[in-house]
């Protein structure tokens, strides 16, 4: 029976949330086809080293491909390196993560074995021994079911959504020598900036608080700033469209349709009015939660729980009910 | 430095528009429906235009795969500054590998150095088509740029990346994917508009292949539980966070 292939990302040596979601999503499709689970490490000298623990998630065996020429993401030589594992192997089901890294991974290792790409799915499936899955179209405004006609079936995965689960597989690590030219690389990092302090990114973020033109001026973002810190660890901040166009903030932190797509278990909108561009980019998210002074914004239709008011007396109270909450453990 | 640029576009219903579906046919129905060129096409073809610009030579082509409809599409962008477009007739799919050997067939031919796509189509958000070509088109490509700056017979390409930004290099001929970035596209001029109605807009038949992505259902999300107003000011904040605690549990 053709196994089930994840590609698990990692970076530094450290395995990402990310890779244990591939995982878990590949470990499903597995169960349902009577079969297991094989993960993909790719990295530099040292990939190996955390790679065991993708064996608690399902993971039956797991590959470490370790070269210097693969320390950093490089988009031609990891593609030609998944789309070798993947022949090398006998694969019904190929899993990816539609992160930054994996939408741009992906298609080239579709294009490498020539397979169709089932991009950014939010539902894995097996029904009658096929795999079906379900992907948001027209930004989230419709749900398309459909099935991968082709060996093995591609798809990645939208980050946040399928939870990793414990399942514990064999998790056997094996170190596969393959041959990197370092000729297969073709684009060169020549800068690299982090992020204002270290920001975590949102489409990483397992909290999101967003902050839109209600916040009036970029000089009032300590408020989200608070909050994001009560909260603790794993919040990002996000953004409307409107305040990124004034330059208030980052497009990275841009959440819709021209910005990134995210699913995080909580997504806090302060002073957002909730336009259907930017409900494309946080409509599958856990728990919506709006903070807006006019009860007739559309992001209250979609929220879970709403607080009508003026979000200068509102984002104040809520952080110093969150900070008791954490004091009180 | 001059440069031919050709610039990947496609026709997507307009962002506004409200989805209708024909359940029989698991599509879209398009009565009444807006078409618009897909966003962050509109980024892309802006950027090459700014490169045109900046060198004083060079032309910007067009390039879609789709149905006869999709002529409006391109009149756009020729109205927006382009000089030429092509129209590779096919039925557009959600499977992306059809539609990059359909480009790619085309750009083999062409010879272009720069090749730019948008990150994403509007439609079927499937981001995947500009670097499937690239890789069919054995060419590098840099996905997700939001400014780019030509350097002699490469381009230094800034991206956005979890976590901050980078500067990459990418020896020509490269193919880069646009997001939004610097490049706020233009309106198109009434001049512009009237000039495009002259500009050549060549149509052929595709090279493309049966989708091996099957639509089986088409449905409207999952509606979301019914949202509570939890209060009104900031009274509400110790409750909305007990809620989120005890009911929600994502505190
Ligand atoms: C092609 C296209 C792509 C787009 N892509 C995106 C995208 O990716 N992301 C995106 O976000 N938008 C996108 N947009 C823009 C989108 O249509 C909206 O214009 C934008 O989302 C509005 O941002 P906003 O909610 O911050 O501002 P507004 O719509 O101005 O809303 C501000 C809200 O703040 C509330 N408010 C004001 N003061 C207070 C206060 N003191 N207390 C509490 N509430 C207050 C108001 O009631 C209002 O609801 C796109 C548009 C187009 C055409
Ligand atoms: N039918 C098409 N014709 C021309 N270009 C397309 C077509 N479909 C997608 N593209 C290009 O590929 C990009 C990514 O599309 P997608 O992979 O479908 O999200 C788009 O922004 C366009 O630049």
């Amino acid at each position: 029976m053709a196994k089930v292939f994840a590609f698990a990302e990692q970076r530094g040596g450290e395995i990402r949330s990310a890779a244990r979601e591939a995982v878990t999503a590949a470990a499903k499709v597995a169960g349902g086809l009577g079969t297991e689970v094989k993960a993909l490490v790719v990295g530099g000298p040292g990939a190996a080293s955390s790679a065991g623990e993708l064996g608690r998630f399902g993971a039956a065996g797991i590959e470490v491909v370790e070269h210097e020429a693969l320390s950093d993401y490089q988009p031609e030589a990891y593609a030609r390196v998944v789309a070798g594992r993947v022949r090398a192997g006998d694969y019904g089901v190929v899993v990816l993560p539609a992160t930054t890294l994996g939408r741009d991974l992906a298609p080239r290792v579709a294009a490498l074995l020539d397979v169709p790409l089932a991009g950014d799915v939010t539902e894995l499936d097996v029904v009658d021994g096929a795999l079906t899955v379900i992907r948001p179209v027209y930004s989230g405004k419709a749900f398309a079911q459909v099935r991968v006609d082709a060996a093995p079936a591609l798809v990645s995965i939208r980050p946040n959504v399928f939870q990793p689960t414990d399942a514990p597989g064999a998790g056997i690590v094996e170190v596969v020598a393959t041959e990197v030219e370092t000729s297969w690389a073709r684009t060169r990092v020549v800068e690299r900036k982090a992020a204002e302090g270290g920001a975590l990114d949102v489409s990483e973020a397992t909290i999101i608080v967003s902050g839109g033109r209600g916040m009036k001026d970029p000089s009032n973002w300590p408020l989200l700033e608070a909050l994001r810190d009560a909260i603790g660890d794993g919040v990002a901040l996000g953004a409307s469209r409107a305040v990124v166009d004034a330059g208030w903030r980052p497009h990275g932190e841009q959440v819709g349709q021209t910005g990134k797509t995210v699913a995080p278990k909580l997504y806090v909108a302060v002073g957002i009015s909730g336009a259907i561009q930017h409900l494309a980019g946080m409509r599958t998210s856990g728990t919506i939660v709006a903070i807006n002074k006019d009860p007739d914004a559309p992001i209250f239709n979609v929220a879970d729980y709403g607080i009508i008011g003026d979000l200068f007396e509102v984002v104040p109270r809520l952080t110093d009910a969150v900070a008791a909450l954490r004091a009180s453990g | 430095m001059t440069l031919d640029v050709i610039v990947c576009v496609k026709r997507v219903p307009d962002t506004e528009t409200r989805i209708r579906i024909d359940e029989a046919s698991a599509a879209m129905d398009p009565t009444g429906v807006k078409f618009i060129m897909s966003p962050y096409d509109e980024y892309a073809v802006e950027a090459a235009l700014r490169t045109k610009e900046a060198a004083g030579a060079g032309e910007v082509g067009l390039l879609t795969f789709g149905e006869e409809s999709s002529q409006e599409t391109l009149r756009s962008g020729l109205a927006m500054g382009a000089d030429r477009a092509t129209l590779l007739i096919g039925h557009p799919t959600q499977d992306g590998l059809v539609t990059a050997k359909a480009l790619a067939a085309e750009l083999a031919g062409a010879d272009t150095p720069l090749v730019l796509f948008g990150v994403k189509a509007a439609d079927d958000d499937q981001q995947q088509v500009g670097p499937m070509t690239a890789t069919l088109l054995d060419r590098p490509c840099v996905t997700g740029v939001t400014s780019f700056e030509l350097a002699g017979d490469a381009v230094l390409c800034h991206r956005e990346v979890e976590g901050g930004v980078e500067v990459v290099e990418v020896e020509l001929p490269a193919v880069l994917t646009i997001t939004k970035g610097t490049y706020d596209p233009r309106y198109a001029s009434l001049k512009g508009i009237m000039a495009a109605k002259k500009k050549p807009l060549e149509t052929k038949p595709a090279a493309a292949g049966a989708s091996r992505i099957v639509v089986e259902r088409l449905s409207y999300p999952p509606a979301r539980a019914p949202g509570r107003i939890v209060g009104e000011g900031p009274e509400a904040a110790a409750e909305l966070v007990r809620l989120l605690r005890e009911e929600a549990k994502v505190l």
